[in-house]
């Protein structure tokens, strides 16, 4: 079977810079404090983007780069090491500092893998490394991608043994991270390690004896890290939805020996309780057309969730990147009608949303509310990323916040 | 470089989005990398607008870098204005693209494109968001108000005035101007221009047809409007119609201006907050320790109301707006306080926690400060939330303004009876001490465990008799008095020695 084509777009593009994935990651890693080295922007895209200001004050700032940095009248690098030095005794409780590149940082060449290193040396307390979230580099999600990448070199040599070990890649909820660790640990896979992990203290080690499977479907540079350090990829589609989840657990099961019966005594009721959970959803979803705005790069396998299981249409489903690799299964299990478009020009491509008049269009924050004046039901594609939607036990909320925007629209009556 | 968490403020380019979205038949065409498009839901969410900003981004990448970001300039511009036949065009560049010295303003006219194109420089570098929006108001202002203008004199007709500063995503900006041309007109002045809101180009270059300008929000108008002074001999009205004072001072000031007489809308202001205020319920407000932050402009007029027209205490006064930091440091003066002027929200934290003032008056940043500390709170003033544009009318501005100002304000408040009955049941069984009135929200912070400072068992007691509410305060004060005194215990004694001491 030919591969799908693609329609490749260049221009404005609607999309956040890796930068935002510090939202969740300073979450995910209790330990970590993530400083942006960056401009005025940075730090209001920062706040516009969390929508509030929640925590009085977060385990994540920035360091605006000013006038004199720029005219040369301070030593960007003094500076940063001031600001790192205030910023550690200030919070003493910080292990694990990331230096995180935006856009300015990335033009003025300011090297912040260097500083890292020399900031680490002096700070002996705290662990320093550096990543870039910027805009020119990175899409959204691909600063987790970077974050992730910066830590594969931090993670402890796994002891050559006679049994592979399982890694688990990508930021995933606690929940859900507890919910495959009971699953993996019920198919006797005993020795499964998360990345990121709660604490960068806590780092799983890895090894050529380490197997690996991707959570999240945006991790090429990490994915290529591990791989460096010896691991191996179980391809699988992602575990969205009861197909999904089935096919990832499956790809490890088969990995680490799991016999089939033992696997489906297992995985059986909760992939039974998923289905039953999603069914009620299915009547209220079928036949309706779907298109979607790039955002995140998790649009495919949950495009192939809502087609496959939802008996969803699809008529575009745009990505920002699109990993050939990674996402194989994903893109097997598409119908050949589907338009896939990667990159984004925004003008061109709300033409053919418009022209199209889908039932439910997923996009970001900043084009919602002008398509809900025209008309166009929408989803927030950022509820793809901050709402635990993976595995068995997450797929009827998967289900429902595509079923939300058309149950209000058909309740409302003004 | 300066460490960050929250700013009040973004960059200039937001500040010059603000006039483009403000205004029709205006496009801004703006360099800058994948990402800045965030800008786009401060206006589509916060702000609920109905269509996106009219801003084209260039989404330069790395690879661009190497290349021509200059031609991808040039396209850009091209594209938008086939796609959007504005009338006129701002173009310019974000942080990011200013370190690339594109020349967006060189580049778009080498294009010839057939509309006025206005090149802005806005250093992302130095100023901040409200300076961005007053620079790009002014050259707007300069490019399309130039044609001298005669007028007749006032005297005989009715006078016209134009209205300043309003715009998109500014604090309450929507309803204070419903409100102040309803209250111009029932003045018997007629509105020439309303800018940035709700103006297109060709209305700018009528702004020399008014008699006088009304400079509502001197943080965006100002330097416009001196300008416009200046060109036009309008004289300016600048003061801010926040609170019943400013608003009859007001309406006095556009009177004088416009030669007619005020006195039948003084006689009938519609206002209910002096009554409201002198009401037996407001005694509870007397002396209510109050701390301002926010703009400029809200931040003086808050003081203002504050002490004249609900008779609290001022504490502090500060603002973020250090183009108007001499202003403020003035009124700070004259309250016999010292100016606050930061843009760090921890330094505002760590004053508001010195000072532990009975209510908050400041932006969605003090807000947070506020509930942190377990001190009521409202918001006066930009940066703004969703929920600053509520579904009611809510002006700031005018007699209703005033209104709005007395209910928002006191609310947060413990009511005057409620203060009292709270005392009197406290000791009730049925009554979980530590629950506040049933309007305001239950949550209470711990209180610190004092560190080098041991209470005695009795005072520890006597302390919990006192309203959990000024619990906190005393219990601060108490220790801070016992320090100063070289106390290592603190007795029932000590409790009310401090309480004395404080008392004023």
């Amino acid at each position: 079977m030919s591969a799908l084509p693609v329609l490749h777009e260049r221009g404005q593009r609607e999309v956040f810079c890796g930068l935002t994935g510090i939202m969740w990651l300073h979450r995910k890693i209790q330990d970590a404090f993530f400083l942006i080295v960056g401009s005025r922007t940075c730090a209001h895209l920062m706040q516009s983007a969390a929508g509030v200001m929640i925590f009085a004050e977060p385990r994540f700032a920035t360091a605006i780069i000013e006038d004199r940095d720029l005219a040369g009248l301070a030593d960007s690098n003094e500076e940063l090491d001031r600001v790192v030095s205030d910023l550690v005794a200030r919070r003493p409780e910080i292990k694990t500092l990331f230096l995180v590149g935006s856009c300015p940082s990335e033009v003025i060449k300011l090297d912040l893998g260097r500083a890292a290193a020399r900031l680490s040396q002096r700070l002996n307390a705290v662990r320093v490394l550096a990543y870039s979230g910027s805009g020119i580099e990175t899409t959204f999600t691909e600063g987790e991608d970077a974050c992730l990448e910066a830590l594969v070199p931090e993670m402890p040599t796994l002891a050559t043994k006679t049994r592979p070990s399982l890694l688990v890649v990508g930021a995933l909820p606690d929940v859900v991270e507890d919910q495959f660790a009971r699953m993996f640990s019920a198919l006797g896979i005993e020795d499964v390690g998360f990345l990121p992990a709660r604490s960068v203290d806590a780092l799983p080690p890895v090894g050529p004896d380490t197997r690996y499977l991707l959570a999240q479907p945006f991790l090429g540079r990490t994915a290529h890290a591990l791989e460096e350090r010896g691991a191996r990829h179980l391809p699988a589609t992602f575990p969205f939805g009861v197909e999904g989840t089935t096919s990832w657990l499956r790809a490890a099961a088969d990995a680490f020996g799991v016999r089939s019966g033992r696997f489906d005594e297992v995985v059986g009721p909760p992939a039974k309780r998923a289905t039953r959970a999603i069914a009620h959803y299915a009547e209220l979803l079928e036949g309706k057309r779907v298109f979607f705005f790039p955002d995140s790069q998790l649009e495919i396998p949950i495009a192939r969730f809502l087609t496959r299981e939802m008996g969803v249409q699809l008529i575009e489903v745009g990505a920002p990147y699109i990993h050939r690799d990674h996402m194989a299964r994903e893109l097997a299990l598409l119908p050949r009608d589907v338009t896939l478009s990667e990159g984004q020009d925004v003008e061109r491509q709300l033409d053919r949303c418009r022209a199209a008049a889908p039932d439910i269009a997923v996009c970001g924050l900043g084009l919602a509310n002008p398509l809900e004046v025209e008309g166009i039901t929408t989803k927030w594609s950022i509820e793809l990323v901050f709402t635990p939607l993976h595995g068995y036990e997450q797929a009827g909320d998967l289900a429902e916040l595509f079923a939300r925007p058309l149950n209000r629209r058909s309740r409302l009556e003004v | 470089m300066k460490l960050t968490v929250w700013t009040y403020e973004g960059p200039p380019h937001i500040g010059a989005m603000r006039v483009a979205a403000s205004m029709d038949g205006l496009h801004y065409v703006l360099h800058a990398p994948q990402g800045d498009t965030y800008a786009d839901l401060l206006f589509t969410m916060i702000e609920r607008r109905k269509s996106r900003p009219p801003v084209t981004y260039t989404t330069f990448q790395a690879r661009d870098l190497g290349t021509d970001t200059a031609e991808l300039f040039k396209t850009t511009a091209r594209d938008a204005y086939e796609r959007f036949t504005p009338e006129a065009m701002i173009v310019g560049a974000s942080c990011t693209a200013e370190l690339l010295q594109d020349d967006p303003g060189g580049i778009t006219k080498a294009i010839g494109l057939p509309i006025p194109v206005i090149p802005l420089e806005l250093p992302a570098y130095q100023k901040k968001e409200n300076w961005g929006a007053a620079e790009t108001l002014y050259r707007l202002v300069r490019t399309f108000a130039s044609a001298p203008v005669e007028r007749t004199p006032i005297a005989g007709r009715r006078s016209t005035c134009n209205i300043l500063g309003p715009t998109s995503l500014g604090f309450r900006n929507r309803d204070d101007l419903v409100e102040i041309e309803r209250l111009l007109e029932r003045i018997g002045v007629d509105v020439n221009v309303v800018a940035p809101l709700g103006a297109r180009p060709s209305d700018l270059a009528r702004l020399g047809h008014a008699d006088f300008n009304v400079v509502l929000y001197p943080e965006v108008a100002e330097t416009a409007a001196r300008w416009l002074s200046k060109t036009f001999d309008q004289p300016l009205v600048t003061t801010v119609p926040i609170g019943v004072g400013a608003t009859r001072d007001f309406v006095r000031e556009v009177a004088e201006i416009a030669g007619v007489d005020a006195a039948s809308i003084l006689d009938d202001e519609s206002s209910r907050l002096p009554w409201y205020s002198r009401s037996i319920d407001s005694t509870y407000l007397t002396g209510k320790r109050v701390f301002v932050f926010g703009d400029a402009t809200h931040a003086l007029a808050a003081a203002r109301v504050a002490t004249e027209e609900l008779g609290f205490t001022l504490v502090g006064l500060g603002t973020y707006s250090r183009e108007r930091a001499r202003e403020v440091r003035a009124a700070a003066n004259e309250y016999g306080l010292e100016a606050l002027i930061t843009d760090d929200h921890l330094a505002v934290e760590s004053a508001v926690d010195a000072l532990q003032p009975e209510l908050v008056l400041g932006t969605q940043m003090e807000r947070h400060i506020a509930k942190r500390l377990s001190i009521p709170c409202a918001v006066i003033s930009s940066p703004v939330h969703v929920q600053d544009f509520p579904a009611r009318y809510s002006p700031q501005m005018g007699f209703e303004g005033s209104n709005v100002i007395f209910d928002t304000w006191v609310h947060p408040l413990m009511m005057g009876l409620e203060e009292h009955l709270l005392g009197m049941f406290r000791e009730d069984f049925e009554f979980a001490d530590g629950a506040g009135a049933s309007h305001l929200a239950s949550e209470q912070a711990p209180v610190a465990a004092s560190r080098s400072l041991a209470w005695t068992a009795d005072a520890e007691k006597e302390l919990k008799k006192i309203p959990f509410f000024v619990r906190g305060k005393a219990r601060r004060n108490t220790e801070s008095f016992a320090k100063d005194q070289h106390l290592s215990e603190i007795t029932v004694e000590t409790l009310y020695e401090a309480k004395a001491h404080f008392s004023r």
